[in-house]
């Protein structure tokens, strides 16, 4: 039991090792000419467009439920009024990236790992290769860069939708118009709320996208590690992306 | 080290004698698994070679060391002369440019449907063609491998023998100057088998390609082979015609041979 910690931790740190040299491999390419434009639009359409679903469900309840739990607290110090900045703060400043991103990292962070983990698994990155296309160019950069494109565009929706699922809940007890909900909420919420929001959620993107195409690259043989990559990709992205809140609320604390 | 390459874009009708392929005391291990311990041999231009050996032999492993996907421990490998190991990455891509490469398991991609799984080399590797010459040419290699239909199909609607032929049409569609064939009528009913069998033949002999063609198939060797090479334990084991081998009263080969023929009459 004593060691069980350290080894946890040794096999995350050099998780973590190979991904950087993943990263800077990535990099590499993606500075470099012929640049997947058609790939690259599939990915962003893959990525963003499909996900829209289940993104704007999680979206709208996040809103909901956050004003729900609020507002009995918020009565009790009379302060009702504050509500809607109070959702307005919390979506984009920590709820909505967050959820969002760990919703994403579920969804598109497995897929990238399954896909990627089964192309390899099946020769098909060898084959990319013998045909002269770089795989990392071809189907690592654009996933990744569709991903740190996306992610964000995905947050900034899910906030949006949060705010009418926000509005749809301070009108089961009370009664609002959406514009006076808008108003309020937007009078409390400044650039400086929006912009390490908007910044962190780059990271977030590129992070769920570097990890899921470094886990179906990395993947093994036999069809068994597909399904270690999806599931590893998932947990990885996780927990950098919440590493990355922690680091960022630091930041910005230090800004403020 | 550029003669080779230049005779042979002067005149793709090169004398016997000079190598497309040669390997020379290959050493391949997979941590203490000695795969391939010794191999060396010679794939002369415009030359059929069949390469025979059971499973588990590293029949793979050795194409796959040709064209670079894995790296061996030890040994030189030439393809048109040039080093492969010692090429830099552009020269490695521009050499994989001459490279047919069938997989054994096919590696059609399968996000993509046929015509665009044909399409991929060829728009990588020739630029210059225009859309309906890529057309032209994808509409005869599918009729080639006797499968015009697919064109539109994804590779999860085809059966496993159809995938194969397809991934034949995708590795002969560039008229590459090497052709390595992993296994090309495995899975392939008899009727199947024999008329890929004939295409490989036809192909080498209109285009004057150099095939490596690996296969269990006693009747695909028989229909393409110009020398056949038995790999055993690593090494090389026996080398020569296809006669030779069937005359052969090595145990090994006899067995080989043996079983391979109760296959072919099932
Ligand atoms: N990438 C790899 N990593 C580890 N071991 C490998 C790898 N590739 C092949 N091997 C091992 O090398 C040996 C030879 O494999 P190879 O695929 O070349 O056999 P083969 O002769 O092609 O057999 P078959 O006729 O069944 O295709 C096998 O034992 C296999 O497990
Ligand atoms: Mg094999």
């Amino acid at each position: 039991m004593e060691k069980f910690v350290p080894v946890q931790a040794s096999i995350l740190l050099t998780d973590v090792a190979d991904l950087f040299v993943f990263l800077l491999r990535t990099i590499k390419e993606t500075f470099s000419r012929n640049f997947e434009f058609r790939e690259f639009l599939r990915q962003c359409f893959q990525i963003g467009y499909k996900s829209l679903p289940l993104v704007s469900i999680t979206g709208i309840i996040e809103g909901l439920v956050l004003t729900i739990q609020s507002r009995p607290s918020l009565l009790k110090f009379g302060a009702v009024s504050m509500l809607p900045g109070m959702v307005a703060v919390s979506l984009i400043r920590e709820m909505g990236p967050v959820i969002t991103a760990l919703i994403c990292a579920g969804k598109i962070g497995s897929g990238m790992g399954a896909e990627l983990g089964s192309m390899k698994v099946t020769e098909q990155i060898d084959a990319m290769e013998v045909s002269s296309t770089n795989p990392i160019r071809f189907l690592v950069v654009t996933r990744v860069l569709a991903a740190t494109l996306m992610i964000p565009i995905l947050i900034i929706y899910a906030d949006a939708l949060g705010m009418l699922g926000g509005w749809a809940g301070a009108n089961i007890k009370g009664d609002v118009t959406l514009v006076l909900f808008f108003t309020q909420a937007f009078a409390h919420v400044g650039f400086d709320d929006l912009l390490p929001a908007v910044i962190k959620s780059f990271f977030f993107g590129g992070v769920i996208g570097l990890v899921g195409c470094y886990k179906g690259y990395s993947a093994g043989r036999g069809t068994e590690s597909v399904g270690i990559a999806a599931n590893s990709a998932v947990v990885l992205a996780s927990l950098l992306v919440i590493i990355i809140d922690v680091i960022a609320v630091q930041i910005t604390d230090m800004f403020t | 080290m550029n003669r080779a390459q230049t005779e042979n874009k002067a005149s793709p009708e090169t004398k016997s004698g000079e190598a497309a392929v040669e390997i020379n005391d290959l050493k391949k291990s997979f941590g203490t698994q000695e795969v391939l311990k010794n191999v060396s041999l010679r794939l002369l231009k415009g030359e059929n070679l069949v390469v025979l050996g059971r499973s588990g032999m590293g029949k793979s492993v050795l194409a796959k060391c040709i064209v670079r996907l894995l790296n061996p421990d030890s040994g030189t490998i030439k393809v048109f002369g040039e080093n492969v190991g010692e090429l830099n990455r552009h020269g490695l891509s521009e050499l994989r440019k001459k490279i047919g490469f069938l997989f054994q398991s096919g590696a059609l991609y399968d996000s993509m449907t046929v015509r665009q799984n044909l399409e991929f080399p060829l728009r990588r590797i020739k630029k210059d063609l225009s859309k309906k010459e890529i057309d032209e040419k994808i509409m005869k290699v599918l009729e080639d491998v006797g499968l015009p239909d697919a064109l539109n199909k994804m590779p999860s609607q085809l059966s496993g023998g159809m995938r194969k032929r397809i991934s034949v049409a995708r590795t002969i569609i560039l008229d590459p100057m090497l052709m390595l064939y992993d296994e090309p009528t495995t899975g392939l009913d008899p009727a199947t088998s024999d008329e890929i069998s004939a295409l490989i033949d036809d192909i080498q002999r209109k285009l004057k390609t150099s095939s490596l063609i690996i296969t269990h198939d006693i009747e695909c060797a028989r229909a393409t082979a110009d020398r056949v090479i038995m790999l055993h334990d690593g090494e090389v084991h026996l080398e020569g015609k296809l006669e030779a081998f069937e005359k052969s009263a090595d145990p090994l080969i006899v067995s080989f041979f043996k079983s391979s023929h109760g296959q072919s009459h099932k």
